[in-house]
């Protein structure tokens, strides 16, 4: 049976005229036992108990829609997946070439706005293809067969050229930009564009931009009717230009949405021959950092002591075996423990750490607010029913100052990164 | 006068440092000011040791506003600057160019980005590529390791290092997270001097043709407004929550079984570090 609602027009008529002769027989199907009665002295008399049904959670629901909701209130609609179309580029004549940063070999968030962009101007224009250029190992298999459900298909990409021998990783600008020349001897793209992100897109547009001899518009934020509008320095001015103008865009995050009404076929073409080059800048690796030097805003790791914390130095002595920066709830700091500067909340500091472990905190709005941007976060606490275990991803109901040394014994038996020693490397 | 000292105790290990500065623009007031880049350049230039430190800035230096911020340059403890005068809305970077040659320098420090006009961060790419030497962007710290070999210490996001090597001469840009710069004092900047040198000015024909308006606030992103096709959908993306909905949690097991799960979540994140 289809589970379409169905409208009787002839009974929402008959509902809606009340002197009607079969309107309390029709009220009756909509709403259950007759809701209005005649009563002895000829006055209609309503019934308020009669009104409506009893809902699937067993609260009393009244339809005032006519009985439309009620047939949906049943069955949850089953919903169909919709298949995103394929659309394929078969015989490209020209390419907008996108250099995506894919940390960690997965899309970012400000790569799909850039594709979405560098699909809307590749649209634009007559058998276009948009060809991502990705530097480093690619974390879902890629394949020169079409491949429409790959991350990069479904962020509209229809050819892909990779570059992921030993030479391109690490900080490789030289080695990256001549592959790019490389493709822009061979493939000729109409417009190179990049996520204008520090060390990488930002990087790499600038050096092809120098090489080529060509103005690249930076910072570009909205590209609009043939429009370019980038912000000037200090974010004190919008620059306007045509987009004719130039050939190599960094594109800020947001310029455009992503790609997510079709499916493109994401198929891998042969890169093209690079040229080793002599590398001037070479990478010596990353340098450990002491935690507690990077600002609270920035970290990547917090632990974040509260008011359930009664031993101070097992405290620091943690944060360092874990080589996270320390944090603080703010009736810590207003106790005293705990520097002003290391607050965390909206009177204090907005992290935006990965991972944030929440030791004796109960988890107030005003601290809360200061954790909405983390991705994980840990809860150690004594109150099952605090707030923070509500927010958080794993929690842990325990004595702290217990869960701490079992912890720093578990990193410390193996062997794991010691504050001073142990940082991963961000490339 | 301390440099001049530097220099002679030991001309053996001696090279020259070119330090580039231009006017910066306050970024709440936008009132001209010291860039807080390119002085942060100019500290790392002044806390390197056996080097003689030049300044330039390309300019147009006739404008008594922009003296003054040069004189605040002048305040860290300089005895001049080279000014090669330029006319207004010009390209600065053939005169840079042409004044790096003359110079000799071994390393040329910039700023990243400049905070006035379009502060595209393209000049110090540009002398890079007209010298032929290899540029290196985001550094915080630049040290002589002997031999021309350099270490510099680059800046990646969420306040992670990098040490790189590099033979001078190359090009670097100083990023924001470098050291502050030194205060500047108003008595030794009047004493320094503008020197200025005539090198001829190209004008800048594409700034000339764009529009500059003050910045709009850019618009906010709607969550999936656009798929949202019935407004029920709609509603529910303005007001969906971001938090998540509650995890696991552990009550019963021991202190060691909870901190292993902990544990493996570290690890599993990538925050802590596996040896064995
Ligand atoms: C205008 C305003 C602004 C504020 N701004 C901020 C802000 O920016 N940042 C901020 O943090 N706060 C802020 N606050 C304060 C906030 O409302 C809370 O008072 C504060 O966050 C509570 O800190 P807490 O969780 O450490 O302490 P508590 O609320 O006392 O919680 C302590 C927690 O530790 C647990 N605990 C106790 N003993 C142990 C143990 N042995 N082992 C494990 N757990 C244990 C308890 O179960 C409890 O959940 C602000 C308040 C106001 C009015």
């Amino acid at each position: 049976m289809s589970d379409l609602i169905r409208k009787d027009p002839r009974k929402d008529w008959i509902l809606r005229n009340r002197l009607h002769p079969l309107h309390e027989q029709v009220a009756a199907e909509m709403n259950g036992p007759a809701a209005e009665v005649r009563g002895p002295s000829g006055l209609i008399r309503r019934n308020p108990h009669a009104v409506g049904f009893i809902g699937p959670n067993g609260i009393k629901r009244i339809d005032r829609l006519g009985g439309s909701a009620a047939a949906a209130a049943g069955a949850k609609r089953e919903q169909k997946e919709e298949q995103l179309p394929i659309i394929a580029i078969d015989a490209p004549q020209a390419y907008v070439a996108v250099v995506v940063d894919m940390p960690n070999g997965e899309l970012s968030a400000h790569d799909k706005d850039v594709l979405g962009q560098a699909r809307a101007l590749a649209d634009a224009a007559e058998d276009t293809a948009v060809l991502a250029v990705v530097f480093g190992p690619v974390k879902a298999a890629l394949g020169t067969e079409a491949n429409p459900d790959h991350p990069l298909g479904l962020a509209g990409v229809d050819r892909v050229v990779v570059f992921d021998s030993e030479a391109y990783q690490g900080f490789a600008p030289e080695q990256q930009l001549e592959a790019m020349l490389a493709v822009e001897r061979t493939l000729e793209p109409a417009q190179w564009l990049f996520p204008d992100t520090h060390l990488s897109g930002n990087d790499r547009a600038l050096r092809l931009a120098a090489r080529l001899g060509e103005r690249p518009i930076m910072h570009a934020w909205q590209i609009k009717n043939g429009k370019v509008t980038s912000r000037g320095g200090s974010e004190l001015t919008d620059i306007t230009r045509e987009l004719a103008s130039a050939r190599i865009l960094a594109l800020a995050s947001e310029c455009a949405m992503p790609v997510d009404e079709a499916r493109y076929e994401a198929r891998v073409i042969a890169s093209p021959a690079v040229p080793d080059v002599l590398t001037r800048i070479k990478d010596a690796g990353a340098v450990a950092v002491d935690p507690n030097q990077i600002s609270l805003g920035e970290a990547e790791f917090i632990l974040s002591a509260g008011n359930g914390i009664h031993d101070w130095d097992q405290f620091h002595e943690a944060a360092r075996v874990l080589g996270a920066t320390e944090g603080a709830s703010r009736v810590a700091v207003d106790d005293g423990f705990m520097p002003r500067f290391r607050q965390v909340g909206a009177t204090g500091t907005w992290v935006t750490a990965r991972v944030y472990i929440a030791v004796g905190i109960s988890g107030a709005v005003q601290h809360l607010q200061g954790i909405g941007s983390c991705e994980k976060v840990i809860a150690i606490n004594t109150d099952a029913g605090c707030d923070m275990v509500k927010r958080a991803d794993l929690s842990v109901i325990g004595d702290s100052q217990e869960i701490l040394a079992a912890l720093m014994a578990k990193v410390q038996a193996d062997g794991a990164a010691d504050g001073d020693e142990g940082k991963h490397d961000v490339a | 006068m301390m440099l001049h000292s530097k220099l002679s105790s030991n001309p053996a290990k001696n090279y020259t440092v070119a330090t580039l500065v231009s006017v910066g623009k306050h970024p709440k007031s936008g009132r001209p000011r010291r860039s807080d880049q390119d002085s942060k350049a100019l500290e790392l230039a002044l806390n390197m040791d056996n080097r003689s430190v030049h300044v330039i800035h390309a300019g147009d230096s006739s404008d008594p506003l922009r003296q003054s911020v040069l004189r605040e340059y002048l305040g860290m403890g300089l005895e001049r600057i080279d000014v090669t005068r330029q006319n207004a809305n010009s390209d600065a970077v053939p005169a840079l160019v042409e004044r790096l040659k003359m110079l000799q320098a071994d390393v040329v420090l910039t700023g990243s980005r400049a905070e006035s006009g379009e502060g595209s961060g393209m000049v110090p790419y540009l002398i890079a590529q007209a010298l032929g030497w290899p540029m290196v962007p985001a550094a915080v710290e630049v040290t002589a390791a002997g031999d021309g070999e350099f270490e510099i210490l680059q800046a990646l996001p969420r306040g992670q290092r990098r040490l790189l090597k590099v033979r001078a001469p190359f090009v670097a840009s100083v990023d924001s997270a470098a050291a502050e710069s030194r205060q500047t004092a108003w008595a030794s900047g009047q004493r320094g001097q503008l020197q200025e040198m005539a090198i001829g000015s190209n004008p800048d024909e594409v700034m000339s043709q764009v529009t500059v308006e003050p910045a709009r606030k850019r618009p906010k992103r709607i969550a999936s407004a656009k798929k949202a096709k019935t407004a029920a959908d709609r509603f529910k993306a303005a007001t969906a929550k971001s938090a998540s909905k509650g995890g696991a949690i552990l009550v019963k097991e021991s202190a060691e079984e909870k901190a292993q799960v902990i544990y493996d979540l570290l690890v599993s994140q990538g925050v802590i570090n596996k040896k064995k």
